[in-house]
């Protein structure tokens, strides 16, 4: 029988929600919630121990975290290493890839995890390991589990397996080199390929190009004493009884509040309304997220010339990077008509 | 028009495209911290936010990660 380590957060384990996302990692032995329907799933593997870490303690404290974790598995006999599935959860996904991606490296054992598309882990870490395409929300547990389960005990058996696309999970980009009889040879293939290109026939590549978001750099502010600088935030600060009812989650509204005659945001007239994590701090003094106390005295000591007078606003998580395109076009005209020279973006 | 994101996962930003990234303290309180006094909080977020100015009129030729002292 072969060992499994598995990975979850505070969530999957049962511990609580965002109000323990600061939970530090502890490792446990056998399974645990989310990794019971990994184990259901395996053949000649078992789940010798899970590990848990809350996904706020991974993004603050990232070394701290993959030292302590690694830590809990050094002399631990283990085969390999599943962490997920993350479904649409960013925070989770990026902490699944991070400590995925050190585990390889460190205890030579392949890793296995599940994100959705949407997931930014899964763009980050897709060349570094196996991620299975998973589904959007917990409901899809058991089907992603499932997936990367029965690969995974494929490729520990020594099974033949095939291609990313053909198993479903984001290719890497390697080239695997393979001899089929039954294939034509390259050349004509590229031939085959070309023609039907200049045919306007549908053709799929055998070496697709990863496309990357590239984004051309603005030239700098000359003189800031003389700058219009607007303030934007993805951590869901608005006045306290949400007047454009922008959602906790998986956002697609936004809203702009007047701060021309504040001097600071005051807790009690705003509050974060993110759903992504504990609100305590951020409802007690909105500043922690929308610096405006510390703008507004810079205004006066002249280091910048003025704040636009209304601050923009959304929630960042589970919002797909489509919508949060949308939502930045809708944004600009009105800071282009203030003519505001740049812009803050704070994310939480 | 330049934009400089004070984001708390780096790596992330770096994905998505942002050229200027100063990074945040913490997720739910990228510009505050608990263990300090309001007043340490208050410096820490005005050097975080000068660093982020800093960072508008500076002139760069690649994605760039600012540093910040507290």
């Amino acid at each position: 029988m072969k060992k499994a380590i598995c990975y979850i957060n505070q969530f999957f384990a049962g511990i609580g929600g965002e109000d323990k996302a600061d939970h530090a990692p502890e490792i446990r032995e056998g399974v645990v919630g989310g990794s019971m329907a990994i184990n259901a799933a395996l053949q000649g593997i078992e789940v010798t121990h899970t590990v848990i870490c809350g996904d706020n303690f991974m993004g603050s404290h990232r070394e701290d975290a993959i030292q302590q974790i690694c830590g809990m598995l050094e002399g631990k006999e283990f085969d390999l290493f599943f962490a997920g599935p993350a479904f649409r959860a960013g925070r989770y996904g990026v902490a699944c890839g991070e400590i995925s991606k050190v585990v390889q490296e460190r205890f030579d054992v392949p890793a296995f995890s599940s994100m959705n598309d949407e997931n930014p882990g899964a763009e980050m870490f897709r060349k570094d390991m196996v991620i299975f395409e998973g589904g959007k929300s917990a409901a899809a547990m058991r089907t992603d589990a499932q997936k990367m389960a029965a690969y995974a005990s494929r490729v520990i058996a020594g099974e033949a397996v095939g291609s990313a696309e053909e198993e479903g999970y984001f290719g890497r980009g390697k080239r695997h080199m393979i001899y089929d009889e039954s294939l034509k040879p390259a050349a004509d293939r590229a031939v085959e390929m070309l023609i039907a290109k200049l045919g306007a026939q549908p053709f799929t590549t055998e070496l697709p190009i990863p496309k990357t978001d590239f984004v051309p750099i603005a030239k700098p502010i000359k003189d800031l004493s003389k700058a219009t600088i607007a303030i934007i935030n993805t951590g869901g600060i608005v006045p306290v009884d949400n007047p454009d009812r922008i959602q906790s989650a998986s956002a697609t509204r936004w809203g702009r509040y007047d701060i021309s005659k504040m001097d600071r945001l005051k807790g009690g007239e705003f509050k974060t309304i993110h759903a992504g994590f504990d609100p305590m701090m951020a409802d007690g003094n909105p500043n922690v997220i929308l610096p405006l106390d510390v703008l507004r005295e810079m205004e006066k000591e002249g280091k910048i010339g003025k704040i636009h007078e209304y601050f923009y606003s959304t929630v960042g998580t589970g919002t797909t990077q489509k919508e949060a395109a949308r939502m930045a076009q809708e944004m600009i005209p009105p800071i282009q008509e203030a003519n505001v020279d740049g812009v803050l973006l704070v994310s939480t | 028009m330049p934009v400089v994101q004070l984001a708390n996962l780096v790596p992330v930003a770096k994905t998505t495209g942002t050229n200027r990234i100063v990074p945040g303290f913490a997720i739910p309180y990228p510009l505050g911290n608990p263990e300090m006094t309001e007043e340490q909080q208050h410096q820490m977020r005005r050097h975080r936010i000068e660093v982020c100015l800093d960072a508008l009129t500076t002139p760069i030729e690649e994605q760039t990660v600012f540093k910040v002292k507290i």
